[in-house]
């Protein structure tokens, strides 16, 4: 393979990672071909370090293929004290530990490769790789090595390291997923021996037992049941009482009430050697429902940290000027007043002002703005601005929280505080449940006192509040829940909380809810695409060598378009002076050719003649950006672009408004392009916001919420200019591409741009609560008939041990069906 | 006295000690991963295949 001729029909594929190699970059003289840089550094560094088993492992294990992109930048300030004492542990034997997080970590052959770190890189002890969650704990020797060769060789394989910003959170969750683990083996361990004692004295009933036996029994039951209530069991005692004292309802209560009377009724029977002992059911309870609550939690756990891969928004590290050198340091350690050197793709580590250099930035995380602003000596600019052009000195005005970015954040943190805790279905549910339970007992008890007497009056009312515990519906609801979360992350729909689904499936065409859409990367690709080309087509293929090697976005959708270009024409293309935000010139074999914005044209003196002319008004009443081709003075051609718009995202919002979502664009984009959009999807001028800040997202979802009717409000974005407004939503959804703050403000991490996730997510929250209710009603039912059954006195041990169980199994088979569906949906 | 009275009690205290054990494998992170250690069995094998002298010699191939 390492031989094709670039003209074969069969592409040439990467030796790296699989991926076809771009024309362009194919060298026929060669030995290997790669489809981007950071292929050949990656294959360069495992074939160099004898790692090659890498590709076997890889071919056998990948399902997708994913192209090496390291970072490419020095890690330097991994060796400094501050990033060291926040983030690295001493370990036993003198050694450091780390957590970083990994980027491009997609197979299990990246767990082989990471892994066999120590033989890579001098000086690291121990490299351990947790797939699911792309962590990397790295233990290394400060002896042999400092911390920044290793994060450099990590990225050189394509694994750009970031160290884990949130290790204490990560702990934290883990340190309760570990109690939740082991009070449910416990619980299990308790049940199951209770089961084995139960069985004995079933046997007894049937077979015949000797007393001492019985009574042995009996008060091992006792004891393991007590033990069951008190430790694993005791989280149902506590959520009540703490629901009790907040004067709300919630299911831990019928549930506490049927655990502590069945315990107080059995006690006594086993005291008083007389009647059931009830313990054995009362242990599987704890045990079934504890299940369900560790799988809910696990899912949405995994969901959580799964968002927790992104990025942050400022850099770890900048370059300072110290004592007229420059030293790459942490970005924590910055003071206002520093200066600080940021190049071409580098973001900006703080606010402040450009002291010398010229470029455009690109401040659409912060802004909503989705085209690069030029800037030079004397303008603002913000941290977490992307520099797109040339090489920037920036004096440092403000830094860490100081920064615009930083007082965003702390928006954000202010809105998920504001938030009003959601009511869950299940435990609305379990308000009424309480109530009616209590009446239909108080009832049963008068009704069989008044009839038969009060010791036979007791015992039939205490079996009534033990069968009416809503133990399927408690088991249900979690486990719904854990398949629905389960089967959104195969779909790239993180949740992270279940709550979500329970609002979406509110909204329907009578309840109306409220929509707020971000414009760019949810409606639109974020990339510009040429709608439009007016003029000589044979120049168009030296507008794309002229503009082969722009950074401009406008440039690349040029490219993109009209190219590819050709290596001979790229060659006679000369004198390519490119000013940025307003266009290029260059010497070409056809004349000089200057391509950029009508303005930059004008200021050229370029003569624009009828036909083009005219093609340039008609190009800005369409609100397209508009690009004016000129040949030696002379305007020649054309072009219009538009931020594409996802090809389906007309028909899918026409569904979420037949589904009762009324529809707004928010964005911070300019008039024009807004307008566009809007137009693109059948929206009314009125409900698309151009040009809105920040904070005024914040406060029109605000006001939104506030409103006196209380429609849903989902919010869907990926800036940081999102980020408060998406906390403040009853529903806030990222969009792939997103920030760090986003991911943390939102409830919801679409792992996909585009709208046609939203529907998904929308249907998928429809149908959990579909089957919620469903099991809703089957658990009644199953409680309905036993209630009927014990006030009637006919309820024996034998029947109330085999209805738990049966109700049990059927709403776990109606949850499971849910997955199911999802699947066979997933197929369609 | 039957031999129920001993073997009950002893029955228990055994299932004691396996929730104990699972409550210290638990405690020492066993089941924080679920996922990768899967994976990395698959290595060991190839590894074991690559040098097939020093398992024989010496039985330990994870060097």
């Amino acid at each position: 393979m390492t031989a094709d001729p670039p003209d074969s029909d069969t592409p040439v594929v990467c030796d790296h990672c699989g991926l076809n190699v771009p024309p362009a970059l194919l060298e026929s003289a060669a030995e290997h071909q790669f489809c981007c840089g950071g292929c050949a550094v990656a294959f360069e560094t495992i074939r160099g370090s004898g790692l090659d088993d890498y590709y076997a492992f890889r071919d056998r294990l990948a399902e997708g293929r994913q192209a090496a992109r390291g970072a490419g930048k020095g890690y330097a300030s991994y060796d400094s004290e501050a990033f060291l004492d926040r983030h690295a542990t001493p370990t036993a034997g003198g050694y450091q530990s780390v957590d970083l997080r990994l980027e491009g970590v997609h197979c299990a052959a990246c767990v082989w490769l990471v892994e066999r770190l120590p033989t890579i890189a001098d000086g690291v002890v121990e490299a351990r790789l947790s797939l699911g969650s792309s962590r990397a704990r790295v233990v290394w020797d400060p002896k042999q090595t400092s911390l920044s060769p290793v994060a450099q060789t990590l990225d050189r394989l394509g694994y750009a390291p970031h160290p884990a910003r949130d290790a204490s959170a990560h702990r934290a969750r883990e340190a309760a997923e570990r109690k939740r683990l082991t009070n449910m083996a416990i619980a299990g361990a308790l049940a199951g021996n209770n089961m084995l004692m139960a069985v004995a004295l079933y046997a007894g009933v049937f077979e015949g037992i000797e007393s001492q036996f019985e009574r042995l029994f009996r008060w091992l039951s006792l004891g393991i049941g007590w033990a069951s209530l008190a430790w694993p069991g005791a989280t149902f005692f506590r959520g009540a009482w703490a629901a009790w004292r907040a004067r709300t309802a919630n299911l831990d209560q019928p549930i506490a009430l049927a655990l502590g009377i069945g315990a107080l009724v059995g006690t006594a029977n086993v005291v008083l050697d007389r009647g059931e002992v009830y313990f054995d059911s009362l242990s599987v309870l704890v045990f079934l429902l504890l299940v369900g609550r560790f799988l809910q939690a696990r899912q949405q756990r995994w969901a959580e940290e799964a968002v927790g891969l992104t990025l942050s928004m400022t850099p770890d590290s900048c370059r300072v000027v110290r004592d007229g050198e420059l030293t790459e340091q942490s970005t924590d350690a910055l003071e206002p007043g520093d200066e600080v050197e940021v190049r071409p793709g580098e973001l900006l580590p703080a606010d402040g002002e450009v002291l010398s250099g010229q470029s455009a930035i690109d401040q659409s995380l912060l802004t909503g703005e989705s085209r690069p602003t030029p800037v030079a000596a004397g303008d603002p600019v913000f941290a977490g601005a992307q520099n797109v052009a040339g090489t920037l000195r920036v004096s440092v005005g403000a830094v860490g929280n100081a920064t615009r970015v930083g007082k965003l954040i702390r928006l954000v943190e202010d809105g998920l505080a504001d938030k009003p805790p959601i009511v869950q279905f299940a435990d609305r549910v379990a308000g009424w449940f309480v109530i009616v339970v209590a009446t239909l007992a108080a009832a049963n008890l008068a009704w069989w006192t008044s009839t038969a007497g009060l010791s036979e009056a007791i015992e039939s009312t205490v079996a009534l509040l033990i069968v009416a515990c809503p133990c399927a519906l408690g088991l249900a609801t979690p486990l719904t829940m854990a398949v629905a979360i389960g089967a959104g992350s195969k779909r790239g729909m993180l949740i992270k909380s279940a709550a979500v689904l329970e609002k979406l499936a509110a909204v329907r065409p009578s309840t109306p809810g409220r929509l707020f859409v971000d414009k760019t990367g949810t409606l639109t690709s974020g990339r510009l695409t040429v709608e439009h080309w007016t003029g000589d087509g044979g120049l168009r293929r030296w507008v794309a060598a002229v503009e082969a090697d722009s950074p401009h976005p406008i440039g690349r959708a040029l490219l993109e378009a009209l190219g590819p270009a050709e290596p001979s024409e790229l060659e006679q293309v000369r004198d390519r002076v490119e000013r940025h935000g307003f266009g290029v010139t260059a010497e070409t074999p056809v004349g000089r050719m200057l391509i950029g914005s009508p303005r930059f044209a004008a200021e050229q003196g370029i003569m624009l003649g009828g036909d083009v002319a005219q093609a340039i008004e008609t190009a800005q009443e369409r609100r397209l950006t508009t690009v004016v081709v000129a040949l030696d003075g002379q305007g020649v051609a054309v072009v219009s672009l538009s931020d594409e718009l996802h090809a389906d995202s007309r028909a899918r919002i026409d569904w979420l408004r037949s589904a009762g979502w009324r529809t707004e664009i928010l964005s911070g984009d300019t008039a024009g392009p807004v307008a566009q959009v809007a137009q693109g999807i059948g929206l009314e001028l009125e409900a698309a916001y151009a040009t809105v800040a920040p904070e005024e997202k914040l406060r029109r979802v605000r006001e939104a919420t506030a409103e006196p009717q209380r429609l849903t409000v989902m919010m869907v974005g990926d800036g940081v200019n999102d980020a408060a407004a998406l906390a403040a939503a009853d529903v806030g959804v990222a969009v792939d591409g997103g920030t760090e703050a986003s991911l943390a403000a939102a409830d919801v991490y679409l792992l996909e741009p585009g709208i046609g996730k939203l529907v998904e997510l929308v249907d998928l929250g429809r149908r959990t609560m579909r089957v919620t209710r469903r099991n809703l009603t089957i658990s009644l039912g199953y409680n309905l008939i036993a209630v009927i059954l014990a006030s009637a006195g006919w309820i024996t041990p034998l029947v109330a041990a085999l209805i738990m169980p049966l109700s049990s199994l059927t709403v776990l088979a109606s949850a499971v069906a849910l997955g199911a569906t999802t699947k066979a949906n997933e197929q369609n | 006295m039957s031999v129920v009275f001993v073997m009950a009690p002893i029955a228990l205290v055994l299932a004691g000690i396996a929730v104990g054990a699972f409550v210290w494998a638990t405690r020492d992170g066993q089941f924080d991963d679920t996922e990768t250690p899967a994976h990395r069995m698959l290595f060991d094998d190839a590894e074991r295949r690559d040098e097939p002298e020093l398992t024989e010699q010496d039985g330990h191939p994870e060097t």
